[in-house]
């Protein structure tokens, strides 16, 4: 007889399915709840990386002469770790790049979000996107072999590494990110604003500027706001094309370091761990972190306080 | 009463709308000048780099001479880091993604995460290089191996996979889950077997796009310390290794003292945008695949 499992048996052998299934679906949601926890873990690593090391370094060296020396000598006899240099060396940079990326950025997204045809914006938008797509040891490569011998033209004192070439070219960099997260805010204005500014009379440039840009004011300061972030965090432009120089200067045609490049040279140069100048490491890094945290928090305050809700 | 002076008014016009035509004209200037700049560092690149890529260039070896280098080693090493970040960031990315979006109650440490997981979106890329040196490389003593700079680049592109994930499963019309809940699956069952599979080609495009971004990522690397030296091809995850875009930074920097480094620097470059264009379609191809299903 084929027939010998019993109803009973039938039965258990649900209620066995039915209990795990019931225990796996009490197990899931803490499984992933420990998942989810990893990139909790990511801040907190990056957070007691940074400070742990950095308080090590600020035994060695006082807070004070860290953050109000004008001179950095990591490798002289007598080493002396002042973070001003570095500071003037990415605010900069920082400034080159945004004198070139705002203005521009704005306007890229004035004119897609205002003046072009939606067959343009189709053509236009791909391209952005590729422009931002393309790695930034790219653009460090063309800062570095074509940028600078073309600006060395025009300005003759103009050292082979110098702070302009890289800051211009960050801030091509940074225009697609600039135009996409204002073109989005601009969209974001009804299109009744519009058609009553049109109505009234006036031209769509007139509509752009007193109408459109007002009203998405919060997103284009929030978009501007990210990109300096972007700007002090950028490594590989600046690293390969703005050289090593530790003076403390804001001369455009020399070689200035900034944050990122020093820790590239330092972890480059093979520190040996434990040592001071692998210690400024940290201070550096953590440095920038708090710099470009407060300007993405910055960032997300404008878009949360002064958001306009239509 | 006077008359109204309409001469004033029509030159007031016509200027308005001349500062109109003028300003479009400078809008549309801006546009095509972001053109411009892609179209020059491309031909820039590939005039300089074309004619170095040969067959002897990519299955070749590193090399001090400029005619002999190859960079065979760093295209196995970037396809050997890749086969550490696509597992490990989709196991956390999509987890990640399902918990938040499916199982986390709204609330304060749902936001939480959420808040946490834009900050480390906008944390420079180096400061990810340091953690993993600090990390990987020296507390856990891994030494600059594959699996050292695939975990931290895992975590370099780790907020970017999460937030895709999160977008393709919104996404997943709500009536998929309500027939899987009313036909009586439980909802581990429906996500595994209605949500996923429905969520997948958004997730895949966001994957791909993520692990672009970490082929071409240079700093966290730098900072790990790969080193310039000849390095013999890697076998696997816990061999030391090169990347295409360190093989650009070194070549670039030493271009002051051998000329021909800059052209080997600019062929790796056609090299990598190659593969990352070929990433990137491939992404657009699956998005537009599968784009209308529901």
């Amino acid at each position: 007889m084929q027939m010998n499992v019993s109803v009973r048996d039938l039965m258990r052998q649900q209620k066995k399915r039915r209990v795990y299934i019931q225990r796996l679906e009490k197990l899931i949601p803490f499984f992933l709840f420990i998942i989810a926890c990893g990139s909790v873990l990511t801040t907190l690593g990056i957070i007691y990386t940074l400070l742990s090391n950095a308080i090590a370094f600020f035994s060695h060296v006082s807070i004070w002469e860290f953050f109000t020396s004008t001179v950095l000598k990591p490798l002289s006899k007598e080493p002396q770790f002042g973070v001003l240099p570095l500071v003037a060396g990415t605010l900069t940079s920082t400034v080159i790049a945004m004198f070139v990326a705002t203005p521009i950025g704005l306007m890229v997204a004035i004119y897609l979000s205002e003046f072009a045809s939606s067959r343009a914006r189709k053509i236009l938008k791909p391209i952005l996107e590729l422009l931002a797509g393309i790695p930034t040891i790219v653009y460090g490569f063309f800062a570095f072999t074509f940028v600078t011998p073309i600006l060395q033209k025009v300005i003759p004192s103009l050292e082979a590494t110098n702070i302009l070439s890289p800051g211009i070219v960050m801030g091509v960099m940074i225009i697609p990110m600039i135009a996409s997260l204002s073109e989005d805010a601009m969209n974001a204005v009804p299109n009744t604003l519009r058609e009553g500014a049109l109505a009234l009379g006036s031209t769509r440039f007139e509509m752009a500027l007193k109408v459109v840009i007002p009203g998405a004011l919060s997103g284009i300061i929030a978009s501007i706001v990210l990109g300096i972030s972007r700007a002090i965090g950028e490594t590989m432009i600046v690293t390969i094309a703005s050289g090593s120089s530790k003076n403390f200067s804001f001369d455009v045609t020399q070689s200035m370091q900034t944050m990122t490049a020093y820790i590239v040279e330092v972890t480059g140069g093979d520190a040996p761990a434990g040592s001071t100048i692998y210690y400024s490491l940290y201070a550096v890094a953590l440095t920038l972190f708090i710099f470009t945290l407060l300007m993405n928090y910055v960032a997300s305050m404008i878009t949360k306080k002064f958001k306009e809700d239509y | 009463m006077k008359p109204m002076d309409f001469s004033t008014t029509t030159d007031r016009t016509r200027f308005r709308i001349t500062v109109n035509t003028i300003a479009k004209g400078v809008f549309f200037l801006s546009t095509i000048f972001c053109l411009l700049v892609l179209s020059l560092l491309l031909y820039r690149v590939f005039s300089q780099g074309i004619s170095w890529i040969n067959i002897d260039f990519l299955t070749g070896k590193q090399s001090t001479q400029a005619e002999r280098a190859g960079i065979f080693g760093a295209i196995l090493g970037t396809l050997w880091l890749m086969v550490v970040v696509t597992p490990v960031t989709l196991f956390f990315g999509v987890g990640t993604a399902i918990y938040l979006e499916l199982y986390a109650r709204k609330g304060r440490f749902q936001s939480f995460i959420q808040t946490n997981i834009a900050n480390l979106a906008g944390v420079p890329s180096i400061v990810y290089g340091i953690l993993g040196m600090t990390v990987f490389v020296r507390a856990l003593d891994l030494g600059n191996i594959i699996l050292a700079g695939g975990l931290t680049m895992s975590l370099l592109i780790l907020p970017i996979i999460i937030v895709a994930s999160q977008e393709a499963i919104r996404a997943v019309p709500y009536q998929l889950s309500e027939a899987s809940y009313g036909l009586g699956a439980t909802k581990w069952q429906t996500v595994k077997r209605i949500i996923l599979p429905a969520a997948l080609p958004g997730i895949l495009t966001g994957a791909i796009l993520s692990l672009s971004r970490g082929i071409g990522e240079t700093a966290p690397l730098v900072v790990i310390g790969i080193p310039a030296l000849l390095i013999p091809f890697p076998n696997g995850i816990f061999d030391k290794f090169t990347v295409l875009p360190m093989q650009i930074y070194y070549w670039t920097l030493d271009s002051t003292l051998v000329a021909e480094y800059a052209n080997l620097a600019a062929a790796t470059i056609v090299v990598l945008l190659v593969l990352l264009v070929t990433l990137n379609v491939t992404a657009i191809m699956l998005r537009n695949k599968f784009q209308h299903r529901f």
